[in-house]
């Protein structure tokens, strides 16, 4: 599904991705985590198509990417909601972008309002949401267009402890029942754990130690000691890595 | 809204009461009573004041309308473009500052004593508030914002629909109010000089005249419109901006 060569993206005075190579296959997940200014979420913008590398390559469906991407949802940490846009607005937002007749847009929002239990909040604006509400909006708006690949830029980082849990639960039972990839940068271990099939540490724009999760998708997760064993051992892989 | 009606109407009251005490303490023509200033108003409005009031009005929607339009494109431009700011910033915010009004005689001179000098005037005077006023609330825009909504495919005009027009609105309204004040007293001040249409003229001739409650009547079609005009761009705002409120 995604495949990264030699990636490397410079902002004006430092280098942000330094050689990063990775393979995601499809309907697979993938946590990025790693310390602030890792490079972890310039990762994510660069396969938004949001950045261009200065140089290397990245693959999506067997097709170079070169623009935003039809068929790539991105959820960024700050919601990235627009305020003057109601709930159901903002959900319907890149179905109206992309020209969909208007009928099929308010069922698909409808749809998507339900099933993100949010359809009560569809007259509100986003400043009067919770941020995990807001939170579910976003997740919503990339939904209703039926994406497959999925980006998400630390989508728990500004919720409470409980919030946390019931959205990372809420993307996982979304992967399940969708035929997604998706990618998601935390600097959460707990999050990168129960969220990543596949874990990758990065570090100063390089990625350290990829790690494969076999606990991933389990029932009750959070519950076994083996997830907290996992949890450890991305930790202590963290902390050597900075250390070095 | 029914609160604002109320408050709309103490402050009318009060003002009146104001007047009124002014009108019995001063004792002297020059403040006439509310009551008979009134009455001229409305006698004299469909065959007199009327005409001054739209003249008036023309000029000032004409400087409004196109500081605007010129106003909100540049700043626009400047807020989105870091290049373009880099060389034209400094201007701008070199002018902002120097009192404009001075150069009504230059603007006399250049553009003739017509219309045209008047409306320049105006112009000149409030659209760089604007600029200034739509530039901040732009720049101000975080840089997430722009990638969530270019990540759904937008494209530069979806962008400036969706994001950047909507996203101004709030200020550019604000500034707006502030420009209807700051005009109406320039046009005021505007009239006064080589016309003989328009309430500042009818207000000053009035005056030359001593017809001191024609004068009044003119100081109340003068406010009256500027609070029409004020009122006009709160309902604007209401209807646009209702986001605002709950936040």
């Amino acid at each position: 599904m995604i495949e990264i060569e030699s990636l490397r993206i410079n902002y004006e005075n430092e280098t942000a991705l330094k050689s990063i190579d990775l393979s995601i296959e499809k309907n697979n997940s993938c946590a990025v985590i790693g310390p602030s200014g890792c490079g972890k979420t310039t990762l994510i913008y660069a396969l938004a198509g949001l950045i261009k590398p200065d140089s290397g390559l990245v693959e999506i469906s067997g097709e170079k990417l070169t623009e935003i991407r039809e068929d790539t949802g991105v959820i960024l940490q700050d919601y990235g909601l627009l305020p003057w846009k109601s709930v159901a607005e903002n959900v319907a937002l890149g179905l109206k972008i992309r020209n969909r007749k208007n009928n099929i847009i308010k069922q698909r929002t409808k749809e998507i309002l339900k099933e993100l239990k949010i359809y009560e909040y569809r007259e509100k604006y986003p400043t009067e949401l919770s941020g995990g509400q807001k939170q579910r909006v976003a997740i919503g708006r990339s939904l209703a267009l039926k994406v497959d690949l999925l980006l998400l830029d630390e989508p728990s980082s500004s919720l409470d402890a409980l919030s946390k849990e019931k959205l990372q639960d809420l993307i996982l039972r979304i992967y399940k029942d969708r035929s997604l990839t998706f990618i998601l940068v935390t600097h959460n271990i707990e999050e990168a754990v129960f969220l990543g099939q596949k874990i990758i540490i990065m570090n100063d724009g390089k990625i350290q130690h990829r790690l494969d999760n076999p606990y991933f998708g389990e029932v009750n997760l959070r519950n076994k000691m083996e997830f907290y064993k996992k949890c450890l051992e991305v930790r202590n892989l963290m902390d050597a890595g900075v250390s070095q | 809204m029914k609160k604002n009606k109320y408050n709309e109407l103490y402050g009318g009251i009060v003002v009146i009461l104001f007047w009124y005490f002014l009108h019995l303490f001063i004792k002297t023509n020059i403040i006439p009573a509310p009551y008979k200033t009134i009455k001229n108003f409305f006698e004299i409005f469909l065959s007199t004041l009327s005409i001054h009031l739209l003249v008036s009005l023309g000029r000032l929607l004409i400087a409004i309308g196109f500081s605007l339009l010129l106003g909100t494109s540049l700043g626009i431009i400047l807020g989105l473009n870091k290049n373009i700011d880099k060389f034209i910033k400094p201007i701008i915010y070199t002018i902002y500052p120097i009192p404009k009004v001075a150069f009504l005689p230059i603007f006399m001179v250049l553009f003739g004593l017509g219309n045209l000098s008047k409306i320049i005037l105006i112009i000149f005077i409030i659209i760089f508030q604007i600029i200034v006023t739509v530039r901040g609330a732009v720049v101000s825009l975080s840089k997430e914002l722009f990638y969530s909504v270019r990540s759904l495919g937008m494209n530069k005009f979806e962008i400036l629909k969706h994001l950047v027009i909507p996203a101004i609105l709030p200020d550019l309204f604000t500034s707006l109010k502030i420009s209807v004040g700051t005009s109406t007293a320039v046009l005021f001040f505007a009239e006064n000089y080589a016309t003989s249409y328009g309430i500042g003229y009818f207000i000053m001739n009035s005056w030359v005249k001593v017809s001191y409650i024609d004068m009044f009547s003119g100081i109340l079609a003068l406010s009256l419109m500027g609070l029409s005009l004020f009122k006009f761009i709160d309902l604007l705002e209401k209807k646009f901006c209702s986001w605002v409120e709950k936040a």
